[in-house]
């Protein structure tokens, strides 16, 4: 059992991957319409570590299994957190408990973002992070990380958010503590409302304007697959190499851990290779094959 | 310091390309604006004769609608180009253009662009070149926005 910090336990990743462990919902709260956020405490007292960008295969009890990233950020001490998207059996089901409701939770599965802090090092890349509506999630946690970090000389962070209206839009509270906290965030909706005095157009148009050095930046992407390779391309255009462009991919995530093959991408399974993973080079041409 | 008109448009994505002496005829149409927010740069229905290269500041496209007020389309900002109706016939605006906030643009007199094109179909060939990659940029991202893209994010 490893400690990250006094007196909270904490569980090793995966020791029985297969067997979820059960969770209380002890907060829940409604982002928009169609996504909900759980925090989750479990039974046996011991939390889950995870790094930025992975996720847990999340059980509706008597319903079935769905991979959900984690939304908190890694290292916080508190509850597990999953912000879930209401599009299927699953999510509809974990959407719709109340607090005090059990659910099981395997993982952390995955790759990460892979900016946490080496050694303590300082990172002086600039950041560009760019998300599409519930794809803001598996970011929330390495953009916390990122903000942080700028305390001891790390680059600069550039939030480009996305989504289909102004009701749409997730985590605006962290959006505002981003921009409090010496991050760029711009935001933009696909249809404007009466109230909506910002932006409008697809969230590559925040690219040009964002502000970042092209030559010297990285860039974070998670949204609809389609969203990302504009995104990537646009990137690219700007005169970003694509090799430090990543991207957070999903297929039919099912074990977890590359075995029963349902994830598959090319030579890629996603549940394990992914969901974070370089957009350059094989991944680009992959995003640009027509999958059947 | 000083920057000239000249080196603004030099700036300016939409002049990329340009010949030297196409350059020049272009800079001869053009004077430098500054807008205050909410000033209109087009009105629908208006004769269409100037466009705007932005600089800074955003600009929102509108269409106005009975008991709805204005409706934003989208918005623009800095590089981009507001107007291309000068180069269709009947040369009339099809939607407003406001200024979101102060913006700083060069205004270019399309009417004027129009004749010096009649007379020089290499410069009209250049100059159609350019709004169509403004057209094609803009039009990719509509089609795109047509998708629904965020109502099939993953969950």
């Amino acid at each position: 059992m490893a400690s990250a910090k006094p007196g909270v336990a904490t569980r090793e990743p995966s020791r029985q991957p297969l067997t979820p462990v059960l969770h209380r919902v002890v907060r829940r709260q409604r982002e928009t319409e169609d996504v909900v956020t759980l925090w989750l405490e479990p039974l046996d007292g011991e939390r889950l570590t995870f790094r930025a960008g992975q996720f847990n295969m999340v059980s509706a009890l008597g319903v079935g299994e769905a991979a959900i990233s984690v939304s908190g950020a890694p290292g916080v001490a508190g509850p597990l957190r999953h912000s879930v998207r209401d599009v299927g059996a699953v999510s509809h089901a974990l959407c719709t408990c109340e607090v005090g409701d059990l659910i099981g939770v395997r993982g952390p599965f995955g790759t990460d973002w892979g900016i946490a802090a080496r050694d303590g090092e300082p990172d002086p890349r600039d950041t560009v992070i760019v998300a599409g509506g519930i794809g803001l999630a598996p970011l929330r946690g390495a953009i916390d990380e990122l903000v942080a970090a700028r305390a001891w000389g790390s680059g600069r962070v550039f939030v480009l958010v996305g989504a289909r209206e102004p009701a749409q839009l997730v985590f605006t509270d962290d959006l505002e503590r981003w921009e409090r906290d010496g991050a760029v965030v711009l935001s933009t909706v696909d249809r404007a409302t009466p109230q909506w005095h910002g932006r409008v157009g697809l969230v590559t148009t925040l690219l040009s304007d964002a502000g970042f050095d092209p030559a010297n930046c990285r860039a974070l992407l998670c949204g609809p697959e389609i969203m990302m390779r504009f995104t990537a391309r646009a990137l690219s255009d700007l005169g970003v190499d694509p090799e430090r462009v990543w991207v957070s991919l999903e297929r039919n995530m099912q074990c977890g851990l590359g075995w029963c093959g349902h994830c598959q991408l090319g030579p890629l399974l996603l549940c394990r290779d992914g969901p974070v993973v370089r957009y350059g080079g094989l991944v680009a041409e992959l995003l640009n094959q027509r999958e059947r | 310091m000083i920057t000239s008109l000249d080196e603004l448009l030099a700036a300016h994505p939409f002049m990329a390309g340009l010949g030297h002496d196409q350059f020049a005829v272009v800079a001869g149409c053009a004077r430098n604006v500054a807008l205050a927010k909410g000033a209109m740069l087009c009105v629908e229905g208006a004769s269409a004769d100037t466009f705007f290269l932005l600089r800074r500041g955003h600009v929102s496209i509108e269409v106005h609608g009975p008991g709805r007020g204005p409706v934003v389309i989208e918005t623009v900002g800095s590089g981009a180009v507001v107007g291309w109706s000068w180069l269709v016939p009947p040369y009339r605006w099809t939607f407003d253009a406001r200024a979101m906030e102060p913006v700083g643009a060069i205004a270019i007199d399309g009417a004027c662009l129009r004749d010096k094109s009649l007379d020089d179909p290499a410069l009209g060939f250049a100059l159609l070149s350019n709004v169509s990659r403004e057209l094609l940029s803009r039009l990719q991202a509509t089609r795109l926005r047509l998708l629904d893209l965020y109502g099939t994010a993953r969950g």
